[in-house]
């Protein structure tokens, strides 16, 4: 056991940490330090320099500037291979797994114990050791399962068996929970908590103000790669942390306006899809901002590609002002007056080494093109109005989008549809992944759009943004729509209740 | 910029613009400086009117064909087949010659042939699923049978149309100062493709469709655009166009032979590779296939006018198109 002891020589230090990269500092002479047996929470806005700072230490980039010290000695580390050789691994948000090998062979890849020197691999000692690291982390999966077989909570235990079988003292996460659910993420606090316990040094990447309490020792803020603050957990208040992160008061996360609601735009009704979607009906009104709340696997992302014509639907009927618009396939819907805004915004919302112009414009094409091709003039009107009005944040309109933050890539894939006049908007994690400042710009501009008449459909796994922004809330459960409810008085415990439970407070104490 | 815009991120950006623009200027810079060299070192043969009509004609159905291959690789796809095309197409419209249909009607329905099978390989690949590659191997392989099995298990070995010398002629001469050039009918027909589908890549939703569906197929789906049937068109504009330049070398030899073409569909690639194309899709240009081919052509004949040997030219010819893409990806390196 080692308790954490901020006046000890630290396990690391970062002193003056400088990178560029071209002409953009992405890190200005950043300090940092960890204990032993601390975790250190590293938050951020997009473009703040987390994974920078920490591509640094894994040995992923290399310092322009500035000085590493392990145990108080200095160290150099210019490869991947360096760091793991010190004792720093890291699990990065994009798992690092060779999905065809066993999970065994993953944890031991390029080290794997051997029998005879030259090259063939020791598998019943391999398996042994690897069994311990996955019982050590309280994972129960087999060192001979195949690791394209298992679950994104696995995957990651997996990564961090991975990290530990180096036995590294200082183990970097990136954003380890964002693609877990709330019992994965608990049973990682638990993994996390045991290995600090064992003195490992846990540095913490993350987005979600709200579970640093559960998991930190200790937090710093950087902002535009500098270092702005170091806080202990008791100062680290939600709002200290975002006011720290965002340079500013972010007052209003989310500005709803006041919006006029008027008749039904879109009405679903008995919608079935499969085993994943079962007879779901709701109307969605003009002017209204519809939140669709449940947890993973509930229906929320079928609802929506089945809506703009993505899947395949068995039983049931959608109209858009009265015209029946089942199962009409994208091209049709987006005539129809649909548009989806996709939650996995690279691998789906932008095509990312095409200009912001061209991205924006895409769907528009058949409305600005003539006999010979597309209008430049009406394009680039259409385009800087939309860059205008998002406040989108590029050198000119024929930067390419792979350039711009998170934040701002979000803004263009909702300006296609702003481009494009679309009158219902289907959203699916609309501020996934975008930092705080660009969040609320994005949730500022499905207002205005809801208050110039527009039908929102959003789904979101964050609560807090449901009841900011909803006027009326769907929770979904397995597939059932479970709760039609509007907005005001709902709190968060009766939408999590109906969300994991299925049924409502009332009902399920009867 | 005459347009506002609220937050400028131009820092550091001049780096990245050099590394940019440096990519699209390079095999322009390149094709110069050979042209340079050469004229240099064997200004007497090679900077003749006569030289130079030479390679641009010789060079105009690989020309041709690239504007088609350019297009699909940008979609991302890939189409193997176009070599055997130049065949099939020749000799199906060489017998049609033969049998008395007129030489424009011939013409027509060789590129028809190219067509169609493009057409056929675009629907093999959308709605079997199957990979461009495997699509179009099996493509190039059928159609090559397919030519020999119509010309008596390639016995034939010319199917002759000596009517037909029109499209490898000069369509007419041009008076410079006191240079006479000739036009050459492939030459006109080759710069009518380039500049059509120039224009259609960059200003028409069949171009703009092309890119997208290259960067981001899933983008590009749910942007309304269908992509099945845009793959359908690209590919049978390819195969159109390799049909056309079937017909170019149909007419030099005046007749269609089964084994025309044999591994031209990699010099085509290759041409669009130098010119910036990338497999990953989404990237690449029209002119850059143009000067990519032409770059391949001059190699061909400055390595012929210096005495260097075939064998030798192969090689070199190996090295550039390595050296190509490897300045691509370090430049994309740069420019992240």
């Amino acid at each position: 056991m080692v308790a954490v002891d901020v006046h000890s020589t630290p396990v690391l230090e970062m002193r003056g940490i400088s990178k560029r990269f071209g002409g953009v500092q992405a890190l200005d002479r950043v300090d940092f330090d960890l204990q032993a047996g601390e975790v250190h929470i590293v938050v951020g806005e997009n473009g703040a320099g987390k994974s920078t700072l920490m591509k640094i230490l894994a040995g992923a980039h290399r310092a322009d500037a500035g000085q590493i010290l392990l145990d108080g000695r200095s160290v150099h580390i210019e490869l991947p291979s360096d760091a793991l050789r010190l004792g720093i691994a890291t699990v990065y948000q994009e798992f690092a797994l060779a999905p065809a090998l066993t999970v065994a062979e993953n944890i031991f890849l390029a080290h794997e114990p051997l029998r005879v020197r030259p090259g063939i691999i020791d598998y019943r000692t391999m398996n042994a050791r690897a069994a311990e690291l996955l019982e050590r982390l309280n994972c129960a999966v087999l060192p001979t399962a195949v690791v394209s077989t298992l679950g994104t909570a696995q995957m990651q235990l997996v990564e961090i068996a991975k990290a530990l079988a180096f036995r590294s003292r200082i183990l970097i996460l990136d954003e380890p929970t964002a693609a877990l659910s709330e019992g994965e993420i608990e049973h990682l606090f638990n993994v996390i908590r045991q290995l600090r316990a064992e003195g490992v040094s846990i540095v913490y990447i993350s987005h979600r103000l709200e579970e640093f309490a559960h998991i930190g020792d200790r937090i710093t803020v950087l902002r535009n790669g500098r270092k702005v603050e170091t806080l202990s957990m008791t100062e680290a208040t939600i709002g200290r942390l975002v006011r720290s992160m965002a340079g500013r008061d972010v007052k209003e996360l989310f500005p709803k306006q006041p919006a006029t609601i008027g008749g039904p735009v879109l009405r679903v009704q008995g919608l079935t899809v499969g085993k994943r979607l079962l007879d779901v009906s709701f109307d969605l009104r003009a002017g209204e901002i519809l939140g669709v709340a449940g947890l993973v696997g509930s229906g929320r992302t079928t609802l929506c590609r089945a809506l703009f014509g993505l899947e395949s639907i068995d039983r049931g009927r959608v109209w858009l002002d009265g015209r029946d618009v089942t199962g009409l396939r994208p091209t049709r819907a987006i005539e129809a007056g649909l548009g989806f805004v996709p939650e996995d915004r690279k691998g789906q919302g932008l095509a990312l080494n095409l200009t912001l112009r061209h991205n924006v414009a895409l769907p528009s094409l058949p409305r600005i093109s003539g006999r010979f091709g597309v209008h430049r003039a009406a394009e680039r009107a259409l385009v800087h109005e939309q860059v205008r009005r998002m406040k989108i944040a590029a050198a000119s309109i024929e930067q390419r989008t792979s350039e711009l933050s998170g934040g701002n890539q979000q803004k263009v894939v909702l300006a296609k549809w702003f481009a494009a006049n679309s009158r219902v908007m289907i959203l699916d994690e609309p501020a996934r992944g975008v930092d705080v400042g660009s969040k609320a710009e994005i949730f500022r501009i499905i207002s205005e759009s809801a208050a110039e008449g527009r039908a929102v459909l959003m789904v979101s796994s964050y609560l807090p943004e449901i009841l900011g922004m909803a006027d009326r809330v769907l929770v979904l459960y397995r597939g059932r729509l479970v709760g039609d409810l509007p907005a005001e008085g709902l709190t968060q415990e009766r939408i999590i209740h109906l969300a994991s439970v299925g049924s409502d407070v009332e009902a399920s104490v009867a | 910029m005459s347009e506002p815009f609220p937050t400028l991120t131009a820092t550091g950006a001049a780096e990245q613009r050099f590394w940019r623009v440096l990519k699209v200027v390079l095999p322009y810079a390149g094709l110069a400086v050979l042209i340079g060299i050469l004229s240099a070192l064997r200004y007497e043969t090679f900077l003749t009117v006569d030289n130079f009509t030479i390679v641009i004609k010789r060079s105009s159905y690989v020309i041709i064909t690239a504007v088609g291959m350019t297009m699909v690789i940008v979609s991302g796809g890939i189409d193997l087949s176009v070599g055997s095309l130049f065949a099939f197409s020749g000799v199906v419209a060489a017998l049609a010659v033969q049998a008395g249909v007129p030489v424009p009607v011939a013409i027509g329905v060789g590129i028809a042939t190219g067509a169609s099978c493009g057409l056929l390989s675009g629907l093999l690949i959308t709605l079997l699923r199957l990979p461009p590659f495997i699509a179009t191997l099996g493509m190039m392989w059928a159609v090559r049978g397919l030519g020999e099995a119509i010309t008596h298990g390639g016995q034939t070995q010319v199917v002759h149309a000596p009517a037909w010398k029109w499209p490898y002629s000069d369509l007419t001469t041009v008076q410079l100062g006191n240079l006479v050039v000739p036009i050459p009918v492939p030459v006109v027909l080759m710069v009518v493709i380039v500049l059509v589908f120039s224009y259609i890549m960059r200003r028409t939703r069949l171009g703009r469709y092309t890119y997208a569906i290259g960067s981001n197929v899933e983008a590009a789906r749910l942007s309304g655009v269908r992509i099945f049937r845009h793959q359908v068109i690209l590919y049978t504009i390819c195969g159109a166009l390799a049909g056309l330049s079937g017909m170019i070398l149909a007419a030099k030899l005046s007749g269609g032979a089964p084994t025309e073409g044999v591994g031209e569909e990699l010099t085509v690639i290759a041409a669009v590779v130098i010119g910036g194309g990338s497999f990953s899709g989404g990237v690449g240009t029209v002119g850059g296939c143009v000067i990519g081919a032409l770059l391949m052509s001059f190699l061909a004949n400055g390595c012929n006018l210096l005495g260097i040997p075939q064998e030798w030219q192969k090689v070199i010819a190996g090295a550039i198109v390595v050296l190509a893409v490897a300045f691509d990806q370090w430049t994309n390196r740069r420019t992240r």
